[in-house]
């Protein structure tokens, strides 16, 4: 159990109010017809699930129902770090 | 260390207090074997105990971090049963179940294996419209399994609340018979020994840091205790399963969660079966020991923490005492969490991989207990023939990419 910091009501709740929203940075291909079927697996199923900083989506079920970032700790479950999509993206995600 | 019990083993052994050396030695890695098993859980002992057993390689190492019994296998709830819906996944289940009917004999170990039968309930009209589906296709597919009434349920279940003014009413369930238990972290002590009996070494206390792989084959793995080469490497690592992975270059189909069981102080006999929940999702049966060994979901989000949420344990004991009120009372000694990789059609990947001589053996999920024997044999048989043996072909991990998924999820995804 642990609390997340919601970016846009800015209130740290518990975890319960959010629903995990899987891997972050996962973009739609822009073209998927041009996609081979190793590369559309790769989108639809695989993930990196890393032992460490975990940038994934959560979703303030409970509150403003609204998407955004996080950055958790899969050991410790700390949370590092919560931002909307419009702060954090694939390149200035550290 | 003793090569055989026997009744006589015992009674001399027990007479004299003496004899009772440790059942499993303690290895230390040679620098080359024929065959590396990542993991020493019971999937990844069990794989080692048939290569030796049936694939005749001998020349095995199985590697583990921590000590054997330590991991998932002594974690989960016991459940053993083989009524799934898919021919696919039900082939594979009842293959380990027919393992499981002889395995003590087999490995000269008791491992309690206690066929009390499986009660999966249903809840509403639809659960009772799958169980019938399921019922039927599992009698086709040669598995024993019947769809029983609430009655029948309340005969053979006293405690269970069958009351219609209950949110979630029992409206039936199906019943496999041959379903049950067995002791958990015996079946990896039965399997460690058998495997160890016949020349496999066990090395307990070693991490593997790395997976040598030259020019798309593997060459051996870098552990805490040194390099150990070999030219086939099999990972049997659950939770681990993609950090393992990562180690040769590789992204796996899984994510990791954590799953939470929780048993009670030890009880009188009060349940004699297994009963299980889709529904409210909650499962149940009562230890040897006597203490109520109640598993409840995974968390959604991914982690390696070994423990979960508390809303899950609460989740699962409204459920439980929805089921049994008498429960109300029972005080709760234990609970963990342990952590399984969860494939997203919920079937595991038996597989060779693009790096030649790499198998994985992944993606249980919540179920993998009870197909302990039936994973590891069949794994064994892929890595030794270098070709997946015949009820591992539809595990393969180039379903994700073809899209023949197995699609128990929904389907049979009864609480594990």
């Amino acid at each position: 159990m642990f609390l997340i910091t919601c970016p846009y009501c800015k209130e740290s709740r518990d975890q319960n109010e959010f629903s995990p929203a899987g891997e972050a940075f996962i973009a739609r291909p822009e073209n998927p017809e041009a996609l081979s079927d190793e590369e559309w697996a790769d989108y639809v199923f695989y993930r990196t699930n890393i032992k460490g900083d975990h940038w994934e989506q959560w979703v303030h079920t409970s509150g403003c129902r609204k998407y955004f970032l996080v950055k958790r700790s899969t050991i410790t479950h700390e949370v590092l770090e919560a931002a909307t999509f419009q702060e954090i993206n694939s390149e200035n995600a550290s | 260390m003793q090569k055989k019990y026997s009744w006589y083993s015992l009674l001399k052994a027990g007479f004299a207090n003496q004899d009772w050396d440790k059942a499993i030695p303690s290895s230390k890695p040679k620098s080359k074997y024929d065959i590396i098993i990542i993991g020493g859980g019971g999937h990844g002992l069990a794989t080692a105990y048939y290569l030796a057993k049936e694939c005749g390689i001998t020349n095995v190492a199985v590697v583990e971090k921590g000590y054997i019994g330590g991991g998932n296998t002594g974690r989960n709830t016991t459940i053993i049963r083989s009524n799934y819906l898919r021919d696919e996944a039900s082939s594979l289940y009842e293959h380990s179940m027919r393992l499981w009917e002889g395995l003590s004999e087999d490995l000269n170990f008791n491992v309690m294996f206690s066929q009390r039968g499986v009660y999966n309930l249903g809840h509403t009209l639809q659960d009772m419209r799958d169980i019938e589906r399921r019922v039927n296709a599992n009698v086709l597919n040669g598995v024993d399994a019947v769809v029983v009434d609430d009655k029948e349920i309340k005969e053979q279940i006293p405690i269970i609340n069958t009351s219609k003014n209950v949110r979630y009413p029992i409206m039936g369930a199906s019943y496999q018979a041959r379903a049950g238990v067995a002791r958990h972290d015996g079946v990896a002590w039965g399997f460690a020994r058998a495997a160890s009996n016949l020349g496999v070494d066990i090395i307990q206390n070693c991490e593997v840091i790395d997976i040598e792989v030259e020019e798309g084959r593997v060459k051996g793995v870098k552990t805490t205790q040194g390099d150990i080469m070999a030219d086939r490497v099999g990972c049997v690592s659950a939770g681990h399963s993609s950090v393992i992975a990562k180690m040769a270059g590789l992204r796996l189909p899984v994510e990791s969660h954590p799953l939470q069981a929780f048993v009670s102080e030890a009880l009188k006999p009060i349940l004699h079966t297994v009963v299980m929940s889709n529904a409210v999702h909650g499962y149940v049966s009562q230890s040897d020991k006597g203490d109520l060994v109640i598993g409840a979901g995974i968390d959604g989000y991914n982690s390696y923490a070994q423990r979960g949420s508390a809303k899950i344990v609460e989740h699962c004991a409204a459920a439980i005492l929805e089921l049994f009120p008498i429960f109300s009372r029972v005080r709760m000694n234990r609970q963990w969490g342990g952590i399984v990789d969860v494939c997203p059609d919920a079937c595991p990947i038996i597989s060779p991989t693009k790096v030649e001589g790499l198998y994985f053996n992944c993606g249980w999920g919540t179920g993998g207990f009870k197909a302990t024997p039936g994973s590891g044999n069949v794994f064994a048989h892929t890595i030794a023939q270098d070709k997946q043996h015949d009820l591992a072909v539809p595990f393969h991990i180039d379903r994700f990419t073809t899209g023949a998924l197995i699609d128990e999820h929904g389907a049979a995804g009864v609480a594990h």
